[in-house]
């Protein structure tokens, strides 16, 4: 269970379905009729203008959000608005937020065993080395006893990364990861992105980053007003994207 | 990281901030307020030491010790003062503690998504809110202390203790609803489940919150205590009228008295303050 990149199962095997989706905020829809399909190992970028529903997107597959209508299956299980056992399922997706939400009264090392200990039952000694592990990984590990206001936002974000690794998740959602974050910090946050993507972490990243998702998308979702516009590899979307919304999107963020 | 090091940079030994000399003219003003205020409060006492005279009051400081203790035979018995003194302690501290515990589920239920459980809470905060607590106390004393079997004791602390907690639901719904969202979000995405989220996330950042307007409330709960009196329990202002009954000397027992709460409020304003500053001293500065 708490094995990931279960080598067995064929490529095509969705680990998350969205069929049907749509997510109204009172009278407002933010998601309308979302269908997609991310098999094992894949990466997605997903991008669009502010407000199109990307972050609701993500966010339904854990369930922070809940969605009106439709069926999101993880690993084949079907998510549903408050579910009992909702927590299985979330130690299967790791979340990196942009804001980080690093829990400031807890040291590094705190924040990285505290779901290890209470979801997986792991105990204090091995969740601190399974922590410093990937502490390790991220190029932290000598930070494990500091307190998160003592990091700079890079390394942050670095810690929050680790945290979701720490639950061994076979899935992980990025919600602009790199947005925050002062421009010499990117390059750290997605150098450790990258390389969990060479290691076969199945991926939902989004983010406005063109060279991060050429270098690693399979797939760029491009959104909308609630809807998935286009769907395209990196290559095809970037230097030729069909639909008008996309062009437009892209000139716009070129322009910067 | 490399920190950008400014060529030709001052020492910062060279850039010591100069000390603060000593003010003569802040002095002098700040002592003439203090002597200001020392004078109101001599008139305050004169006013009240000309009044007593002139209405011939028999002051009788000397007789206030046994109201204290006694010391039999070398054995010390507490007077009707301490008596009161501890069972107020017992009192606000019993009902303190009810307090917080119901103020927590109150607090919890409020922001629940169990439609009963914020009926219930928002129910009973209105009701406490809105009816004066000498009628509750009545409530407590005259209905529900019959019907349950409780003794006048019982009765006051129950009766103290839900009234105190409406407030405390508040403040403490206040405090965690003050905990950033996200922290919420990132306790939900590592699969922590609602208990845990709360015990190791959502609590002890509420904490410093919660803590200072407590401390005015378990303040709070010492003086409307009081109030229990009326039905006769053994409290501090309990014994305090029934020493005047005995003894006639109105005036230097509610002096007392009254000196005592405040001595009481104060002494726990200053170890909340002290516990707070410790709990604070972990915070990291940003
Ligand atoms: N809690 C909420 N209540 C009401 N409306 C919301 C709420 N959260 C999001 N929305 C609305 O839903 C829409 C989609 O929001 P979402 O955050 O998913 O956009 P986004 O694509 O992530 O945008 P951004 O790039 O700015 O992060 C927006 O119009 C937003 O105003
Ligand atoms: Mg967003």
């Amino acid at each position: 269970m708490t094995n990931n990149a279960d080598q067995t199962t064929p490529q095509s095997t969705p680990i998350v379905e969205l069929v049907g989706v749509c997510k109204w905020y009172g009278e407002f829809s933010a998601l309308y009729d979302i269908n997609l399909s991310i098999s094992n190992g894949e990466k997605v970028v997903i991008c669009g203008p502010s407000g199109s529903g990307k972050s609701t997107l993500i966010r339904c597959i854990n369930q922070l959000e809940v969605h009106q209508a439709g069926t999101i299956t993880v690993s084949g299980r079907e998510v549903k608005p408050e579910m009992k056992g909702i927590e299985h399922i979330r130690r299967d997706v790791g979340m990196v937020f942009q804001s980080f939400n690093l829990f400031p009264h807890l040291t590094v090392v705190d924040n990285l065993t505290l779901g290890p200990i209470r979801n997986l039952g792991m105990s204090k000694d091995d969740a601190t080395k399974t922590a410093m592990e990937y502490l390790e990984r991220v190029q932290i590990a000598e930070q494990a006893d500091k307190f998160p206001v003592q990091l700079s936002g890079g390394q942050q974000q670095r810690v929050a990364i680790a945290r979701a690794l720490c639950m061994k998740p076979k899935l992980m959602l990025f919600d602009e990861p790199t947005s925050a974050l002062d421009p010499e910090m990117i390059s750290g946050v997605l150098d450790v992105m990258i390389e969990l993507a060479n290691d076969g972490m199945t991926m939902i990243v989004v983010t406005h980053e063109m060279g991060f998702a050429r270098q690693v998308a399979d797939r760029v979702v491009f959104m909308d007003n609630g809807e998935i516009v286009e769907i395209a590899d990196p290559e095809t979307f970037f230097n030729n994207p069909t639909t008008d919304r996309a062009q437009l999107f892209l000139s716009q963020l070129l322009s910067h | 990281m490399s920190d950008g090091k400014i060529t030709n940079a001052t020492n910062q030994t060279l850039r010591r901030r100069p000390t603060a000399l000593f003010n003569v003219r802040h002095f002098v003003r700040a002592g003439s307020q203090v002597g200001l205020a020392m004078l109101v409060f001599i008139v305050l006492g004169w006013l009240i030491w000309r009044g007593a005279l002139a209405m011939e009051y028999n002051w009788q400081w000397y007789r206030v010790q046994p109201f204290f203790y006694k010391s039999i035979d070398g054995e010390i018995i507490w007077g009707p003062l301490v008596r009161g003194l501890i069972q107020t302690l017992k009192l606000a501290s019993i009902s303190g503690v009810f307090a917080i515990l119901i103020g927590f589920l109150v607090a919890i239920a409020r922001m629940s998504s169990s439609i009963a459980g914020r009926i219930i809470a928002t129910w009973y905060l209105e009701a406490i809110r809105n009816t004066p607590l000498l009628v509750q106390l009545f409530l407590f004393y005259f209905v529900l202390a019959p019907i349950f079997g409780m003794d006048r004791f019982w009765a006051g602390v129950l009766c103290l203790s839900f009234f105190e907690a409406s407030f405390a639901a508040e403040i403490i719904r206040g405090g965690i609803q003050g905990v950033d969202k996200g922290q919420f979000e990132a306790g939900d995405a590592i699969g922590l489940k609602a208990r845990d989220k709360f015990r190791f996330v959502v609590i002890p950042q509420a904490l410093p919150l919660i803590l200072p307007p407590l401390t005015g409330l378990l303040i709070s709960l010492i003086k409307h205590s009081a109030i229990v009196s009326v039905i006769a329990v053994a409290e501090l202002t309990t014994e305090g009228l029934n020493l005047i009954s005995d003894t006639f000397m109105a005036f230097e027992v509610w002096f007392l008295v009254a000196g005592i709460y405040l001595a009481l409020t104060i002494s726990l304003s200053i170890i909340i303050g002290l516990f707070e500053k410790k709990l604070n001293s972990h915070r990291r500065t940003a």
